[in-house]
């Protein structure tokens, strides 16, 4: 056994983007490789679930853990994790505050399954077979983990000591992460998101282009303007979210002349990312006039999609109301 | 701050929580159980002390409060008792007496909130329970904080120059202080210069006016700003900032010496302009002056009948005759001025009842019957008869009908009593008898004489041989065989009988209600209508003269129906509170100002765009809030994208414990 502090990494509900983070670490990941034994990373590593549970408590020195928290086998592993390691880190968007996945809390299950397994146009599935639970066949079984009615961030189901923000977390802040750890020195205080606690204007490079006054009469979509590659993107009329989105990631979406989208998530004293992001941008709308607004906000298609992109399980929202948002059953089959 | 800390003990480190609960005499007390609310509060988390007392407000109630934080080491304070419109600062200055800083304080209203508007006893005492719990969560976040001083600019705006207006402003100026006089129209005076007498002591209306009016315009203190209306005001209590509107008045006012020349060489030989003075009883031409005494004595022409605005194509005898003065420019257009002041009376007035909306009564429809307003013109010396009661047919009445209440105390119009009526008539019928020896019908509904003099005046009235008759006029109608006359039908209440009493010349007793444009006043202020339309007082009794706008005053029939006597008493209480005001020198503010935190502001300017007051400007890539311009609005606050953007007393800590501790039991 090696000596090296012992590091590992987890996929719960994301796109696996956050796993090619690490790899676009490039060879600052040899560095880290050569640093620390990573004990398990189920993506790229050989490894066993047995190998953690026959670990002593708290034997792992950190475990990154991408993606939010969907099905019992996503909220077995955090919780196991958890307990092998000194530090656990939400890693990136999803496990953060839910990400794209955690959209699906605008539906519940069955909706979401119905979808999914009968009705998008290139579904066939006429005996409606659904995924189950339990399977048997000669006397041998199978199972899948349940399926919740909700998505939630990883701080919902256990104690995160570090959040690595972005979606995916930009090798800067992967660097500054890690970097951080291995020394062990000047660590901030749990809960903290290892970013940079201002919104983004503060590095974006277009700031100064932007006026005092920003008045919109009509939002617009990239794909329908020719847009400017040094002027402010909302006085262009695009819904930029930089003023709601913590700072850290460098503008990268910006400097390729593309809007923020808020993966970073609020700063530390923002308690409802979309609630926000959603009132800088309505402040722009330069009518009185209750009918025009709204038909300037018509031109902001899926608001929930927009403003809480990444953020609708951390949000005051969390979900669609539904009487038990946390219920798992087995999924229903034939 | 995770759910998991803030049930944790105290939250803020350890304050030391005292929560008093009042009885209000029995106002709090009858629907809330005091003695259980204040078991509940000594149950909550930092709570050293709970009370609950008779009177929290009393001198004994507040020597509790400093007691108690000097013997316990208190150092939050919450009060559960009525609105803090009312003692907020009453317990603040307690606390400070007793040696804490008095935003260690929460005050929670449980008689408005609750007791007031709840029966039940149990669910009135559950509300008032979640309410101290909030407060008790809240204060716990309290920061010292120290109160702003902004000093009083000394100047103070007057807005309207009837007989309040012109009290307040003489008040004012009497007393060294700057005043800006704003008049809509053409010449101060209001519905008083109207008048011919006053009652009940029938002294001269322009005799003891014109003479106040003439003041106004020499005092070296008023500035009058005649056919002007303020558009805009912006600022707060001591450092208000007026935008005044000026109409045209065609004439250059400080070359016009109001010799009146102009008028009588004007190409139209006869006026054909119903005089709006007058109401509209005799004629006057496109240049003129309101009326004799009129002040500023300055002409003025009306662009609709003077012959050059409409065809530029006059003799134009008036600016001959004007000659080397030169005053008539009929070029002048629209201006803007703007006035610093610190202090606002609104003493706009009102306006008569329209007596075309009871079309029982015949008004504008039957040619004898008058206004009492038109008879007030009428009878006044000055007026287009030079004071003879002559009808629209030329003859003199020999019976005169009187009915009261013309749209007062009648729910189809308003409901309340306009309070003039009762005592205008009398003087009227009086004024008629007196000089045309006319038989006189009053027909009332009560005879309201509640005033010094006014029951004898009633009296002497009577015996003058004026009828009195207590029945409402259902209808006014001619009489049969085209005499000329109308018939007033009435229920006579004392006899008991309908009667129908054919009379020359009928007077409606129109009623006071408020100016038609006071909803634009109100809104322009900032202050607030009572149902039936007239300005609020801060408080019925004790503050007859605020508003819940600070530095805004209230004088005259614009905040209820009143009398002259009254009028003149309360703009003397205007003034007398706005000299409060500026002799104080400063004003301590609230303070609820926002602030940007530097380090934590990304410049991403959201704010500065919504700041209704201009307060916040950008500067090196960082917004900066101008505390003195800052009213506490809290908009930056809640925009700030990045919550960079904090307010003293709204911190979000406080208000989302408050939340907590409100939806506790949810």
């Amino acid at each position: 056994m090696s000596d090296k502090p012992k590091v590992a990494f987890y996929w719960c509900a994301s796109c696996g983007g956050c796993e090619e983070a690490i790899v676009d670490l490039a060879e600052q990941l040899l560095d880290v490789a050569a640093a620390v034994e990573i004990v398990f990373w189920p993506v790229a590593v050989d490894g066993k679930r047995s190998d953690i549970e026959a670990m002593e408590d708290g034997e792992i020195l950190a475990t990154f853990i991408n993606g939010a928290i969907r099905t019992t086998e996503q909220e077995e592993m955090v919780h196991l994790l958890r307990q092998k390691s000194q530090v656990l880190l939400a890693f990136g968007s999803c496990a953060h505050l839910g990400g794209i996945p955690g959209l699906a809390n605008q539906f519940d299950r069955e909706t979401i399954l119905e979808t999914v397994f009968d009705s998008t146009p290139s579904t066939v599935n006429p005996e409606k077979v659904r995924p189950q639970l339990e399977f048997t066949e000669n006397g041998h079984s199978v199972d899948l983990p349940g399926f919740y009615e909700t998505v939630r961030t990883l701080d919902q189901v256990t104690e995160v000591d570090y959040i690595v923000p972005g979606c995916a977390p930009t090798p800067n802040i992967i660097g500054g992460a890690v970097g951080a750890l291995l020394s062990g020195d000047d660590l901030p205080p749990a809960g903290t998101v290892l970013a940079p606690d201002t919104a983004l204007c503060d590095e974006c490079g277009r700031k100064e282009t932007k006026p005092e006054v920003v008045a919109i009469s009509e939002w617009k979509r990239p794909h329908e303007v020719l847009i400017d590659e040094d002027l402010c993107l909302l006085a262009q009329g695009l819904v930029c979210l930089g003023p709601a989105t913590r700072a850290g990631c460098g503008s990268l979406c910006i400097g390729a002349n593309m809007p923020c989208s808020g993966c970073f998530g609020p700063t530390s004293r923002v308690r409802d990312y979309g609630g926000k992001a959603l009132g800088a941008i309505a402040s722009l709308v330069d009518s009185d006039d209750e009918a025009e607004i709204d038909k300037i906000l018509a031109g902001i298609p899926d608001p929930v999609g927009t403003f809480y992109r990444y953020s609708l399980p951390a949000s005051r929202l969390r979900r669609a109301p539904m009487e038990r948002p946390l219920e798992v059953a087995a999924p229903k089959g034939e | 701050m995770t759910e998991a800390n803030l049930s944790a003990g105290n939250g803020n480190g350890s304050p030391r929580i005292g929560v008093y609960v009042c009885h209000c005499g029995t106002n709090i007390s009858a629907t809330i159980d005091v003695v259980a609310a204040r078991d509940v509060a000594e149950n909550l988390p930092g709570v050293v002390l709970s009370r609950e007392y008779k009177y929290m407000c009393s001198d004994p109630g507040q020597e509790i409060i400093k007691d108690d934080i000097r013997e316990l080491g208190l150092d939050r304070i919450v009060v559960a008792s009525c609105s803090p419109c009312l003692h907020e600062e009453t317990f603040r200055n307690a606390i400070a007496d007793g040696g804490l800083n008095p935003y260690f304080f929460q005050m929670v209203n449980i008689r408005e909130h609750a007791s007031w508007v709840h029966k039940d006893i149990k669910a009135a005492t559950a509300k008032a329970n979640d309410l101290i719990r909030a407060a008790v969560r809240r204060v716990r976040f309290h920061r010292p904080l120290e109160a702003r001083r902004v000093p009083i600019d000394p100047r103070v705006l007057v807005v309207g120059g009837g007989i309040a207006g012109i009290h307040s402003a003489l008040t004012l100026a009497d007393a060294g202080k700057k005043v800006y006089l704003v008049e809509r129209e053409p010449s101060i005076g209001g519905h008083m210069a109207m008048f011919d007498k006053t009652f009940p002591t029938l002294d001269c209306a322009a005799c003891i006016l014109t003479p106040k009016m003439t003041q106004v315009r020499a005092h070296p203190n008023i500035e009058v700003m005649t056919m002007s209306e303020v558009v805009e005001i912006d600022g707060f209590v001591g450092n208000y900032r007026a935008k005044i509107k000026h109409k045209p008045r065609y004439i250059l006012e400080d070359a016009c010496v109001g010799c009146l020349e102009c008028i009588d060489v004007c190409v139209f030989r006869n006026g054909k302009t119903p005089d709006e003075f007058n109401l509209g009883l005799s004629k006057r031409k496109p240049i003129y002056i309101p009326f004799p005494q009129a002040v500023p004595q300055v002409v003025l022409i009306d662009p609709e009948g003077c012959i050059e605005f409409r065809t530029g194509r006059c003799k134009k005898t008036c600016v001959e005759v004007c000659a080397e003065r030169n005053a008539i420019d009929f070029t002048q257009e629209e201006t803007f001025s703007e006035v610093e002041i610190g202090s606002v009376i609104i003493s706009t007035g009102f306006k008569a009842f329209d007596a075309r909306r009871l079309p029982q009564y015949g008004y504008g429809r039957l040619d004898p019957v008058y206004t009492a307003l038109e008879v007030e013109r009428l009878v006044n010396a000055s007026g287009p008869t030079e004071g003879e009661i002559v009808l629209r047919d030329g003859s003199k009445p020999k019976k005169v009908g009187i009915i009261h209440c013309i749209g007062s105390r009648d729910k189809n119009t308003n409901v309340h009593c306009s309070r003039v009526c009762c005592m205008y008539s009398l003087k009227l019928a009086h004024l008629v008898k007196e000089k045309t020896d006319a038989e006189i019908y009053e027909f009332f509904i009560d005879m309201r004489t509640g005033g010094k003099g006014f029951e004898e005046f009633m009296l002497r009235v009577k015996e003058e041989g004026v009828t009195m008759i207590r029945g409402k006029v259902a209808e006014v109608y001619p009489e049969a065989g085209n005499t000329g006359r109308v018939v007033l039908q009435a229920e006579d209440t004392f006899l008991g009988m309908v009667r129908k009493i054919p009379v020359d010349m009928v007077i409606l007793a129109t009623g006071i209600e408020p100016q038609a444009d006071a909803e634009d006043v109100r809104r322009t202020f900032n202050i607030s209508c009572s149902t039936g339309g007239f300005f609020t007082e801060r408080h019925p009794k004790l503050a007859p003269v605020s508003t819940f706008t600070d530095g805004v005053f209230l004088a005259g029939a614009c905040q209820a129906p009143k009398d002259i006597p009254d009028t003149v008493a309360q703009a003397g209480a205007a003034a007398a509170e706005a000299l409060a005001l500026i002799d104080a020198g400063h004003i301590e503010l609230e303070p609820n100002t926002a602030f940007v935190v530097e380090e934590e502001c990304s410049g991403c300017k959201t704010c500065v765009g919504l700041c209704p007051f201009s307060a916040i400007g950008y500067d090196e890539g960082k917004a900066s809030i101008n505390e003195v311009l800052c009213k506490g609005c809290g908009t930056c606050v809640a925009a700030c994208p990045s919550g960079s953007i904090r307010q003293n007393l709204f911190e979000d800590e406080e208000i989302f414990e408050e939340i907590v501790g409100v939806m506790a039991n949810v």
